[in-house]
């Protein structure tokens, strides 16, 4: 059963890493691959915070009847990595926004498209 | 049109300030429990932005002005680097909080305050002008 | 009492000088600001490599908190080299950078720039000091995001979708990083690098660590731009602001290409398991390709920053050659082309910029008859261009001397002859410059053509010296090269 749980929270780590990398290869429209891209970075913050869970372990916080802590640190780590997604989707999002401002769409083969073109 | 809305303006009225206070409350309480400066700061942000949501962009701007909101950015991480430059300072290593205090116990709680004091008006002028950014574009 | 903290303030200054440079309103007043505190960096950079040089590994702690559990700033004679080279880059190019920004784009504009170039300098330098492998990651990122906003600042709208392209890879590979970093964390429990490299051993060819690699090789590849994973590389270097494309092209791959050092030499101890798994033939099959087909299709190239970026795709592969031979004299070639290859390809990218200055657009037609209006910049050219290819008495000859060294160590004749070969292929692609800025009649448009200010022309001859004296000095670069391969592959 332990080990069930183990490999299910790995399971789904690699379900939405393909799912991701799938998406951002495979969809052209340059919103749709931040979408892709964000839920690859998601599938990461997973593969750390899952090995991260001990069984009935509870918040590494010192009080009266608890003995068995999770790991506090890949929380830590991940609260930062969760910060580089939010900038990275800000960014890339603003990019769209202005590419979307000097070409009038945000189809990727119609952008490359109009820049033949030129 | 926006006068018809009267109920989500009423309750954002009611709400901002509350949500403020949540926001202070997740902030000072990050020493002891979960909490901290992302967190506050994202609602401190939460409760901008649904004022500017219900009441438009330029009351946003008029209790958070964009240029206040784009140097509270920088001054954030300035909070932060000079918490670590005063471990420089006090004769220990960068971002050494035991020196900040006789007590290192009480050091490093007068580090995490400062530090989180500035993750805290950082993290809350970002997400906002994030929000400005987005919103004001195309007008 | 200051030399202690060397380290940290390496990375603090210009990470602190970003968001003061950003509350300025002048686009003049950003540049002042942003030359002192990079003219400071080769300064603090120096007297580490000096500290280093002497007194052996620095090992500073952040927060005073004891590694393995806290981060540490582990500075040896391979990243102090490092950062040598990034900060005396981003030293160089600041005088160029005010003209140049000045024509390129608005004032308020300048200030971002200035902003996103400390902070991107400051990732970089954080990236090669830290000896945390998840602080890595961190500083990747701030210099990721920020050489994002410095390419989508190119004055061209194809700098966007660059720029855009660039953030999809970059942020994959970055996570690729993270995925490796992670599975060697849940087999070791540390993130120090120097504590990862003591613990492997236990956990040695178990499938998860071997897995880790491969992420860690894929994700670093990507950012270095090893072929074939170098397709972002020509549109970001070639729809950059001049000055961007510059200190990117000299500094940012190669501060990717020193973490695939330290993963495969301090952390995965040379060759355990690359050898065994055939890593290193790979690894010298794709430098090889990455030497040869880029810089056939730059010579169909007609876009001369496009040129020179696909270059710097065939010289990365000089560079991950060396690696992939696992001697002292392939490492030596590798660390000291690090070096070289910045310089050079620094200066050319300078003095292309310098000729946008006036021309907008570099193509191979449009630079035709200039070299005699702007004989100072095509001088620079001509001299940088002969170290891409490899003559003697420049910094080029020096790198390929000791790759083909380390080929005929090995026995492997024929991969000294094709790297020797190879540089056929450089002469015949800045033959081709060369051919039509002397020799050709020039476009009847370009009478008003001057050479480009004197500040610009400072930075890029400065960068063109370099590549001429450490060809001839070769005892500073060089010595350091070697201590800094014997430092990695743990021989005294």
């Amino acid at each position: 059963m332990v080990d069930a749980i183990a490999h299910f929270s790995n399971w789904a780590t690699v379900i939405l890493m393909v799912i991701g990398l799938y998406v951002v290869l495979a969809r052209g429209n340059l919103i749709k691959k931040l979408v892709g891209l964000s839920i690859f970075q998601t599938s990461v913050y997973l593969h750390y915070i899952g090995p991260g869970k001990i069984v009935g372990g509870t918040a590494p916080i010192i009080a009266e009847g608890f003995t068995v802590y999770s790991n506090p640190l890949p929380h830590v780590l991940i609260l930062t990595a969760i910060v580089v997604g939010v900038a990275t989707l800000a960014l890339g999002l603003a990019l769209v926004v202005l590419i979307h401002e000097a070409y009038g769409t945000i189809e990727e083969d119609e952008v490359l498209g109009r820049e033949d073109d030129s | 049109m926006m006068h018809r809305e009267t109920i989500p303006r009423v309750v954002t009225k009611l709400l901002f300030p509350y949500i403020l206070l949540f926001a202070l409350y997740v902030q000072f309480h990050g020493e002891l429990g979960p909490g901290g400066g992302f967190q506050a700061g994202v609602i401190v942000a939460a409760a901008i932005i649904l004022y500017g949501i219900i009441f438009g962009l330029q009351a946003a701007h008029r209790i958070a002005p964009p240029r206040l909101v784009e140097i509270m950015i920088s001054l954030g991480v300035l909070i932060y680097g000079v918490v670590g430059v005063f471990g420089l300072l006090f004769g220990g290593n960068y971002l050494d909080y035991f020196v900040l205090d006789p007590d290192p116990v009480n050091g490093q709680e007068r580090g995490i305050f400062w530090v989180e004091a500035g993750v805290l008006v950082t993290v809350s002028s970002t997400m906002v002008a994030i929000y400005y950014a987005f919103a004001g574009r195309g007008r | 009492m200051i030399a202690a903290h060397l380290p940290a303030l390496q990375v603090v200054i210009p990470l602190l000088a970003a968001p003061i440079c950003a509350m300025l309103r002048r686009g003049s007043h950003a540049w002042a600001w942003t030359m002192v505190v990079s003219w400071a960096m080769p300064v603090i950079a120096f007297a580490i490599l000096l500290q280093v040089l002497e007194g052996g590994t620095i090992s500073y702690w952040l927060g005073s908190w004891e590694p393995p559990w806290g981060i540490e700033y582990r500075i040896d004679t391979v990243n102090a080299f490092v950062l040598v080279l990034v900060s005396v880059i981003g030293a160089v190019v600041m005088p160029y950078a005010r003209a140049s920004l000045e024509r390129e784009m608005p004032a308020d504009r300048q200030v971002w720039y200035y902003t996103m170039y400390l902070l991107c300098l400051a990732g970089l330098l954080g990236m090669a000091a830290t000896g945390d492998a998840f602080n890595v990651f961190v500083f990747m990122e701030i210099a990721s995001l920020s050489s994002y906003v410095l390419i989508a600042l190119g004055r061209d709208r194809r700098a966007l979708v660059a720029a855009y392209q660039y953030l999809i890879v970059g942020t994959i590979g970055a996570t690729f990083y993270v995925i490796g970093v992670g599975f060697l964390y849940v087999m070791t429990g540390t993130l120090n690098i120097a504590d990862l490299a003591e613990r492997l051993p236990l956990v040695e060819n178990q499938r998860p660590v071997l897995i880790a690699l491969t992420f860690l090789i894929v994700g670093l590849s990507l950012k270095l731009a090893l072929f074939p994973l170098h397709f972002w590389l020509p549109g970001a270097y070639a729809y950059a602001p001049s000055v961007a494309t510059a200190f990117l092209a000299a500094s940012a791959t190669k501060v990717a290409i020193y973490l695939i050092l330290r993963f495969f030499f301090t952390v995965f101890g040379g060759s355990y398991p690359l050898a065994g798994l055939g890593v290193p033939l790979v690894w010298i099959a794709l430098s090889l390709a990455a030497i040869v087909l880029p810089s056939i299709t730059a010579i169909y190239e007609k876009d001369v920053k496009r040129m020179l970026a696909l270059s710097s795709v065939a010289q990365i592969g000089y560079i991950t050659l060396g690696i992939g031979l696992l001697s002292e004299a392939g490492l030596t070639g590798s660390i000291v082309h690090l070096l070289n290859h910045g310089l050079m390809k620094g200066a050319l990218f300078l003095l292309v910029g310098g000729i946008a200055y006036s021309k907008g657009a570099v193509t191979v037609d449009r630079i035709a008859g200039m070299a005699r209006r702007m004989p100072l910049t095509f001088a620079g050219f001509v001299v940088a261009g002969l170290s891409m290819v490899g003559v003697p008495g420049t910094v080029g000859f020096v790198s390929k001397w000791y790759l083909v060294l380390a080929a005929i160590e090995r026995g492997w004749w024929w991969l000294a002859i094709l790297v020797v070969a190879s540089s056929v292929l450089s002469l015949v692609y800045m033959g081709r410059l060369v051919e039509a800025s002397y020799f050709r009649p020039s476009a009847p448009d370009s009478t008003d053509d001057q050479e480009m200010p004197r500040s610009m022309l400072a930075s890029a001859w400065v960068l063109v010296a370099a590549c001429v004296y450490f060809g001839l000095d070769t005892d500073l670069t060089v010595r350091v090269a070697a201590q800094a391969a014997r430092t990695l592959l743990g021989t005294p």
